[in-house]
This record gives structure tokens, sequence and C-alpha cells, in this order.
């Protein structure tokens, strides 16, 4: 035990510290500056998409032109859901946190591809680039969706570059989904075999396995996209003996799966922070893996849930209702087993923890109100209203950004090698929690009693429906929150790493490979091998009051 | 189901907020105003029960967990429990499965009602354009708002001139997408006479917000003398006044406003025999020429500063209403010249 203690402090050169300058970052291998690298890029957009957030937020809050024109409202929501859905939360947990932990988490010096890792990273800022050129050139105002004909025919967007930048953003998901799944099949130590992995390297292989399958069909479906917009090949434009039909089937056959690109990740992380929190094995662990990889498979064949009232036939509607409902069966076992893993507990509620309780009530919320939309005679009144944006925002945002937060916080010390003050991590997910229910529950009703999505006004609507203005005004207040808390989130996140006190090998009592190696951890990863064993069992590690970590003992 | 409705937790929690702010009888729901909206109600209901009780049931277990077993300084440890069962797992992933199922059978069958038409319906033709609604009596005559007969089956043919809208009418619980180049259809019986909103439900540009109409619901005898009366009320008026009231009607003052202002696309007033630049430098003198190329072929000739939005309206307007156009652009003023130079 004295053992361990020592090496951990002893061992001064960690992956921040072991090279100097902005070179050493540009070129380096090390799958753990890929990581921090990704995660302040994704943060820089999340920032960015937030902004657009607000900003419709603000101009929703009373009828009439609040602080922009509808052109300008159009640009602004379309922006937001673009930046936010490409640059932030598919790449989000996977590019950024995966990087780090994925490795470490089995044990291994590295990802199997290091190079293709950092070409994945190259090709996240030059898709990225395009997206800056769309906000300087055009702007974009056909729904981050690109529902053909009018992203075809529009004249005020840089409809090309945005799907210039999708395209090579696509690359960069697919060169991360290549390295995980060969880093998982081939750097486990032999020790570990697949039912030894921790759930979040089941859920992020789930995810690669999505990503390497449905990326191309996103690539290849915008490039027709492209390709009609410069040259007039009629693909999806009917004016040009195209289907707009077509586009939506090939959309949705890449956008639906990517869904779970963004839920399942997060899912992982409940997981993880759920056992270790509770101080108790993770319940059902086959059936949590098993669901994971059950959500992948099922998740390619529900894309025509979109499409209810787009015009295909009956029996297609009927079928992708049916297979709709089978995805929601693995989502609820996992949360019957995060919450039998609570049961008998050691329950400790730290920030982590607070997170991964929010993200299984919010993403309870989230789910249920799926049963709605997949339903098919209610989902024709439904669709297109605010519920549907309520429903996605407590899957995307309410689920996988909260776990997301989550993960920041679990992994955070092991990162940067420094300690946050939990106190204000608590504060700040509690008025997260109230902002986000005060932005999207009102959402919910006011879209049940009919209010249509992606309208810039409803003052016209009043007369008949004076209470769309009191959802509306509510769930603009809510952003607000919901801002301030991001804001402060910001703020002790950065003064830990000016001045936090510096993190212990394990501060939340983690089982996992990654809590077995100093914070931050050397550039090799671990000094020496690593007692790869039970993910989760907690038996052999006690806290010890003097270092404020839990050690092993024998 | 009302009184299910009513009783809901959160209903009551904020009655004080809603209650008051809508005419709507329900908390998630608005009107019931054709023969789908019970259906369809039932069916929302019936998941919301369902669902407010697993989410009940969640929560109060988390909590409870969270609370009964808290870390303590006297309880560092969990307790011994063990980390799977497989009877249990079963049941919670069988439950759900039939629960499930009740959910896709009931919502699969009022989608079929909605989407298998009685053969005897009464059928309007519905064209869709950016961004007004045109609704096309069997007597040829069009309106931009939706006349329907109350409790007789009504039956829409519908087809969008340039991208995609979606007609929307919360009341009646029914959407249906309107494609170029194709024509979908959706059904409905309307309950009770009455005015119902009609919502565009597809981002269609600009105007998207402003994509609205309502759908007016007549007793049967009403409705067929509305009709004939209609059919007919432009030759009863002078044709500047027809024209005045074909370019509400028809959607062209969702663009052209006739107060002076620019909108979407040029102001009518006072632009009669001016002459405006075009956009590609040649200039174009408004005469009964130009506003029926202007109508018939919109992408022709673009007045300067403009960017062309419009959709043909060939085929939408009779040789006889562009001419009772003519003379309402007309009847708004412009240059005191007679007669345009002669080419």
């Amino acid at each position: 035990m004295s053992e361990i203690v020592a090496e951990s402090h002893g061992n001064a050169e960690n992956y921040l510290t072991a090279r100097r300058g902005l070179l050493s970052w540009l070129f380096t291998l090390d799958h753990k500056r890929i990581g921090v690298m990704y995660l302040a890029s994704i943060l820089a957009f999340f920032l960015l998409g937030g902004v657009f957030a607000l900003l419709v937020r603000t101009e929703l809050i009373s009828p009439g032109r609040t602080i922009m024109g509808r052109d300008m409202y159009n640009h602004m929501f379309t922006l937001h859901g673009a930046v936010m859905v490409f640059l932030f939360i598919i790449p989000g947990i996977p590019a950024a946190l995966g990087n780090f932990v994925l490795p470490i988490m089995l044990g291994a010096k590295d990802v199997a591809f290091p190079r293709l890792n950092l070409a994945s990273l190259y090709m996240f800022w030059g898709g990225a680039i395009f997206f800056v050129l769309v906000l300087v050139t055009g702007g974009l105002e056909t729904g981050w969706t690109f529902y053909t004909p009018y992203s075809t025919t529009t004249g005020q967007s840089s409809v090309v570059a945005a799907v210039v930048g999708a395209f090579i953003l696509g690359f960069s998901s697919i060169f991360t989904a290549v390295n995980f799944i060969a880093t998982v099949h081939t750097m486990r130590p032999a020790a570990m075999g697949w039912f030894k992995m921790p759930l979040f390297v089941w859920a992020l292989y789930a995810t690669a396995i999505i990503q390497l399958l449905a990326t191309p069909v996103l690539g290849i479906t915008l490039l027709l996209l492209a390709l009609e917009r410069l040259f007039g090949i009629g693909f999806f434009d009917p004016a040009l003996n195209g289907d707009p039909i077509l586009f939506q089937h090939f959309f949705w056959f890449y956008s639906h799966p990517a869904v779970y690109i963004m839920i399942l990740p997060g899912m992982g992380i409940t997981s993880e922070i759920v056992s270790v929190f509770s101080r108790k094995h993770i319940f059902g662990y086959r059936f949590i893996a098993y669901s994971s990889i059950a959500i992948a498979l099922f998740g390619f064949l529900v894309w025509g849930h979109h499409m209810f009232v787009s015009g295909q036939t009956r029996l297609a509607s009927m079928i992708f209702s049916a297979l709709t409902f089978s995805v929601s069966i693995p989502s609820a076992i996992k949360v019957f087993n995060w919450l039998s893993t609570l049961y008998k507990g050691s329950i400790s509620l730290e920030t982590p923890m607070c997170y991964a309780l929010m993200f299984i009530f919010l993403f309870g919320i989230g789910g249920l109100t799926g049963l709605f939309l997949g339903s098919l005679s209610t989902d024709v009144h439904l669709t297109d209203t605010y519920f549907i944006v309520a429903h996605f925002h407590y899957t995307m945002m309410g689920s996988t950004v909260i776990a997301f937060i989550a993960g920041i916080h679990y992994w955070w010390p092991k990162i940067t090698g420094k300690m946050y003050s939990d106190a204000w991590g608590k504060f700040t997910a509690l008025l997260l929690f109230i902002g986000f229910n005060l932005t999207f529950f009102p959402q919910f009703v006011i879209g049940s009693r009919g209010m249509p999505r992606r309208y810039y006004d409803y003052e016209k609507m009043l007369p008949a429906h004076p209470d769309f203005h009191t959802g509306h005004w509510v769930s603009s207040v809510g952003s607000y929150l919901v801002g301030a808390a991001f804001l402060l989130m910001a703020g002790y996140l950065f003064y830990s790493i000016v001045a936090g006190r510096p993190a212990p090998r394990n501060p939340f009592g983690g089982a996992g490979l990654e809590w077995q190696t100093s914070s931050p951890p050397p550039v090799e990863n671990f000094t020496s091998p690593p007692v790869v064993g039970d993910p989760y069992d907690y038996s052999k590690l006690r806290y010890d009051p003097r270092s404020n970590e839990y050690v092993r003992v024998a | 189901m009302q009184t299910m409705n009513a009783s809901f937790v959160f209903a009551a929690a904020s009655s004080g907020l809603w209650a008051q702010s809508g005419p709507q009888p329900y908390f998630w729901l608005p009107d019931r105003a054709s023969t789908f909206a019970r259906d369809v109600d039932w069916v929302f209901n019936f998941i919301l029960y369902v669902s407010l009780f697993f989410f009940v049931l969640i929560v109060a277990l988390m909590c409870w967990f969270v609370v009964r077993y808290r870390r303590r300084p006297e309880r560092p440890d969990a307790e011994e429990s063990p980390h799977h069962n497989t009877a249990l797992e079963l049941l919670w992933s069988g439950i759900p499965t039939i629960i499930v199922c009740l959910m896709f059978y009931f919502g699969f069958q009022g989608y079929m009602d909605m989407r298998t038409p009685p053969r005897d319906a009464y059928e309007i033709n519905v064209i869709a354009k950016k961004w007004a609604w045109l609704f096309k009596y069997p007597n040829g005559y069009v309106d931009d708002k939706l006349y329907v007969p109350a409790a007789e089956p009504v039956r829409l043919v519908m087809t969008s001139d340039d991208v995609i809208h979606s007609l929307y009418i919360p009341d009646f619980r029914v959407k249906q997408d309107l494609v170029p180049g194709r024509y979908t259809k959706m059904w409905f019986k309307a309950i009770k006479p009455g005015e119902y909103s009609l919502f565009c439900a597809e981002y269609c540009g600009s105007g998207h917000a402003d994509m609205l109409s309502k759908v007016v619901v007549l007793e049967p005898a009403e409705f067929a003398a509305w009709l004939r009366e209609a059919g007919d009320f432009l030759k009863k008026l002078p044709p500047e006044k027809a024209g005045e009231e074909l370019h509400r009607r028809r959607g062209c003052a969702q663009c052209h406003s006739v107060d002076g202002k620019a909108g979407t696309g040029p102001t009518l007033l006072g632009i009669w025999r001016e002459t405006h630049r075009m956009t590609d430098g040649s200039t174009a003198v408004v005469d009964e020429n130009y506003i029926r190329e202007s109508i018939l072929e919109p992408g022709k000739r673009i007045r300067e500063g403009f960017v062309n939005q419009m959709p043909t309206f060939k085929g939408v307007l009779s040789d006889e209403e562009i001419g009772y156009l003519i003379a309402y652009i007309k009847s708004l003023g412009g240059s005191a010249k007679d007669e345009s130079p002669a080419p």
C-alpha cells in the first residue's frame, strides 16, 4: 500500500509535461493529447452552438420580432442544429473522452493506429473549417436535415460548403471508429476477455460499429446533394426528375443510427459512474453489454419512423413503427439494471454521480416520450411540432450531454491531474437540472397542443393559441439558467486547472485500469503492467484519508 | 379520457399557469374536432399513463435507494447482493415488450383509419407553394381557406409547387407532407362547425411561420350555399375588386404588399407603367404583358434587389383571373404616362 502511494507521488513526469511546445501537441501520436485536443475543439463548438441556441430562444421569448428578422432566425436554428450535431455531439464522447480513456481502460499504451488517430483529428479540423466558411460566407438556413428540394434550390445558403464539411467530418468519424474496433479486438491484455471489459468500452465498441457502417451512407448522400446543386444532376429534385423522398430515406439511414452514436457512449459512462459511486458491482453486466449491441443493430432498421407523414407507403410505416418499439426494450433494460445497481449500494452523491442520476431521470423522460412518436397515429399529430423538439433535446442534451458532463467530471482528475470543487459541481448540476426542465418541459406541452417547430414567430397564432406564448416564455427563461450553469461550470473547471488541488491516483474508488495509473498518466500510460481484474469489483479498494484516495489492499 | 386528462398531476400543479391561457379543454391536447381525435387521444393517454407509471416508479426507486443506501461513515461499503438475476432480467425485458406491442397495435389501427378514406369522400385539391395554401373545390373555385362540410368525409388530394410543405390541423390530429412532383392524400371527418387552425409543419424557408390558414367547418347545407355563392363571386364584383380578392385569397399578399413596403417580392403600390431595372441589367415597364409574364413565368425577369422565390401560377390562375389582377394593380396607381413607348 505504501509502495503504491509513494509511486503515485514520485511520478512527476506525465503526458502533459513530457514534451512542451505547440508542435509537440500538433504532431503528437499520444491518444491522450489527441483526446485533449478533441475535447478543447469540441467544447469550443459547444459554446458556439450554445450561443446560437440562446439567440433562438431569445427571439422566441416574445411574439413578433424580438432581436432578429425571420431569415436570420432560420440561419440561427439551422446553425445551432448543424454545429451541435456534426461538430459537438457526434464526435463528443467517443473522440474526446473515448480517445483518452479507452486505451488506458484496456491497459494499452495507445490505440491500435496512432497515426490514423491524429489524421482523424486533422479531418475534424478540416471539416470544421468548412463550417466556419459557411458562417462567414452565406450561412445556412436549410435546417440541419438538408431536406431536398429546399436545400438544392435555396439561394440563401452555402449548402455546398456545409455538405463538404459534413462529408469530411464523416471521415474523421470513420477513422476513429476503425481505430477503436481494432484497439478493442487486438490490444486487450491477455487476462481481459470480452466480458471482463468495462461497459464504457462495450458502448464505444457498439458506437464504432454504427459509425463505420452508417457514416459512408451519409457521405454518399451528401455527395449526391452537392452534385445536384452544383451540376443540376437530378437525384432528389422533382424538377430534374429526382425523388425528394429518396433523400429522406438516405439521410435518415445515417441520421437515425447517428442518434445511437450519440446516446450509446452516454449510457456507457452512466454504467461506469453508477457502479463506482454505489461501490457495487454493476447489475446485469451481460444484459447491458448485449443491449448496447442490440441497440446498434436495431438502430439500423428504424429510420423510416422519421417519415410517417412523408408519403411513404402504409406498409413501410407499419414495419418501421414495429421495429422502432423493439429498440425501446434494450434501453429499458439498461435503466432497470442501473436502478438495481443502486439497490443496497453505498451511494455517494459526488458531482459525477449527480449527473449520472440526472441522466437516468432525463433519459427516462426522453425515452418514454419516444413511445408517443413510435406509435403511428400519435406520431401523425406530434411530428414536426415542439413535442419532437422537446423529445430529442431530452435524449440528446438531457441524456448525451449530461452523460458527457458526468464523464468530464469523472475523468477530469485523470485528464488534468487536478481536483475541481465538488460543492460548486453539485450546485451547478442542480441549476442545470432546473434550467433544463424549465426549457424543455413546456415544449412538450405547446407541441402536443399543436405548435409547429422551426417557426420564427407565433404572433399570428396567438388569438387562437395564447398558451404558445406562455410555453415559449418559460422555455426561454429556462434556457438562460442553462447558459448560466454552463458558464459556472466552465469557471470552476478552469479554476481547478489553475489552482486545483493535485488529483490522487484514484479519487473516486474506480476499479477500472485507468485508476491504477497516476493522475495524469505518464506518456506510456503505465509504468508497470496493471493488474487486470473484474472492473466492477470494489471489495479490495479502501479509502485512505491520508492521501484522499482509494488504494488497493490485499 | 376527459376525466383522466384533468386528473394529471402536472396539470393540477400548473393549472394556474396554463388554464387561463388557452381555450383548450385538455391540458396536453387541443380541441377534438374530427372523428380521429378521440382515437388518437385515447392512444396518447394510454401511452401517457403507462409512461407516467414507469417514470414515477423509476424515479421513486432511484430516490429511495439514494436516501436509504447513502454512504455513511459506519456504512462505507455496499451490502452483499447478487449482480445478476436472469429471471428478474427476463421479466423486465418481457413486460415492456408486451406493453409496447399493445402501443404499436393501437397506433397502427388508428393510422390505418387515417390512411383509408371512404369511397364517397368529398374531394378537394390542395396546392401548397411558398408561402400560401390554395384549396380548389370541385366547381373550380379556389380559396386560401379550407371550407369543409361537417360530418361528411373529406379527402384532400395534395401537391406542392416548389418545396416540401406539410398540412397540419391540430384540432383534427391530421398531418401530411405535400411533395412536389407527386400527389399525397389525406382525409378526415370534421365533427362540429367552427374555425380551426391550419399550419404548415414542414420547414419551407423565410415565410414558413406565415404559412397559416384556417379550416372553416360549415353545416352541410351552409357549405353547399357557400360554395355556390363563392363560385361566382368574382363575376359579381367590379374587376379591380375581384383582383383585390384574388390578391388576398391566392396568397399573393404573403409576398407582395400593397402599402409600398417591399416584402419577399416588390410591393404592388404605385408600380403601374413604372420603368424598373431588372437583375440582368435590362429595364422593363410594368404593363399588362409584364404582369402576365411575371405571374406565369416568375423567374424570367426579376426586378433588381430581389431574389426569385415565386413559383409559377400557370394552371392556378385563369386568363380571366389574371385580367382581374391586372385591373387591381392598375387601380393601385403608378406613372402618369398612359402608354409605354413603342418597342
